[in-house]
């Protein structure tokens, strides 16, 4: 190569390095985009991932009918009601609601209620149709539209899916038991959370 | 030098909704922050230890939900009279229980797992520290007292061996002393 098509090149590289778009590398500024804001919303948002994951524990109890069946109903019914919370946004913080959910689910886990497959799916549809018209109220506000309530759908099945399978894998006895006290957790902490609401001021 | 001075740094807080991050920290220290609670919630588990299947999870499932339930009434004003009292006897029955190796019916054990639990759940509610993040410290509470219990179960696994049983029940005494300290303090 010679002197002066190595000038030039470093010239045009120059040039190049003067032209770029902003990188916009710190997505404090820039969000994730309407979908991954979704994701993100749902996996950051305990309010939001106890339930989900409490259901998905108590469809795992009752075997892999119940997993199966609650693995399209609470994505289901969540996306409905997201559909419905995006078109009439009145109410998008409910926490006497959100928390009895916890407390309820919880309970059941803990308990290890002997549900049917269709209670459970009947209790994945009530849950699903309350947080998903409270999330899509919230992305109604927040201007991220059908897109943020695909992303928190989407990570609702991921979860569920994991979480029911999981459940139905476990082969020992101390394993289920994990569970159980797993569901008192989230059903303790509903309580507490109940306390918080109801808190004179 | 330099990594003596690694070992204190100040908070970051670097990126972190302030009021969300402390509340989940409050909330894991606050069970671990009074003796008396941090003693009552490992004999639990000592005690489920020493009574085997299936009260060794029973009622390290029994206490954290009373217990919230307590907290519910303390975050909610309800007044509950003699907390610290309750407290301090649960201390000593629950040390005891552990001392003597008590095998109550399973149903009577969780009964008074769950009564003394009401006190102690009630006197955290009411302490609850204004403006944190009501859900993340509730995690965090929940988590830290759980731990104490696993905990407790785990320390009991010694029970399998003879010194290990002779161990538990020195623990129990300890734990019994403690709380009569506890109550004896409660009235001055």
């Amino acid at each position: 190569m010679t002197r002066s098509l190595l000038l030039r090149a470093l010239a045009l590289a120059g040039v190049l390095l003067l032209l770029p778009a902003p990188s916009h590398a710190h997505l404090m500024n820039t969000g994730l985009g309407p979908f991954y804001d979704g994701v993100t919303h749902f996996a950051l948002t305990p309010e939001d991932l106890l339930p989900a994951l409490a259901l998905a524990l108590l469809a795992g109890q009752r075997g892999s009918r119940a997993g199966r069946l609650a693995l399209f109903a609470l994505p289901g019914a969540w996306l409905l009601g997201g559909l419905v919370g995006l078109a009439f946004p009145t109410i998008s913080y409910a926490p006497v609601l959100t928390t009895a959910s916890f407390i309820a689910l919880g309970g059941l886990v803990a308990a290890e209620a002997r549900l049917r497959p269709e209670w459970v799916t009947a209790l994945a549809v009530v849950v699903g149709l309350l947080h998903g018209y409270l999330n899509g109220a919230a992305m109604a506000q927040a201007k991220l539209g059908t897109l943020g309530v695909v992303g928190i759908v989407s990570t609702l099945f991921v979860v569920v899916a994991l979480g029911a399978a999981m459940v139905v894998a476990i082969g020992v006895p101390w394993g289920r038991i994990a569970v159980r006290v797993a569901g008192s957790w989230i059903a303790a902490i509903g309580l507490l959370l109940l306390g918080w609401s109801l808190r004179r001021v | 030098m330099t990594l003596l001075a690694t070992l204190w740094p100040a908070l970051a807080w670097a990126h972190v909704e302030k009021g969300r991050a402390e509340g989940f920290l409050a909330g894991v220290h606050h069970p671990v922050s009074g003796l008396d609670h941090v003693l009552a919630m490992i004999s639990v588990g000592l005690w489920g230890a020493q009574l085997g299947a299936p009260a060794v999870w029973l009622l390290p499932v029994t206490f954290p939900m009373v217990m919230a339930f307590g907290g519910m009434l303390g975050l909610m004003g309800a007044p509950l009279p003699g907390v610290e009292v309750g407290i301090a006897l649960s201390g000593i029955l629950l040390g005891l229980a552990v001392l003597a190796e008590w095998r109550p019916p399973l149903w009577s054990a969780a009964v008074i797992v769950g009564f003394f639990a009401i006190f102690h759940g009630h006197a955290h509610g009411s302490e609850l520290p204004a403006g944190a993040s009501g859900l993340l410290y509730s995690i965090g509470f929940v988590m830290a007292t759980g731990t104490l219990h696993a905990t407790g179960i785990g320390v009991g696994v010694i029970h399998r061996w003879g010194w290990g049983r002779v161990a538990l029940r020195a623990a129990g005494a300890f734990v019994a002393s403690a709380g009569a300290y506890f109550l004896w303090r409660a009235f001055t």
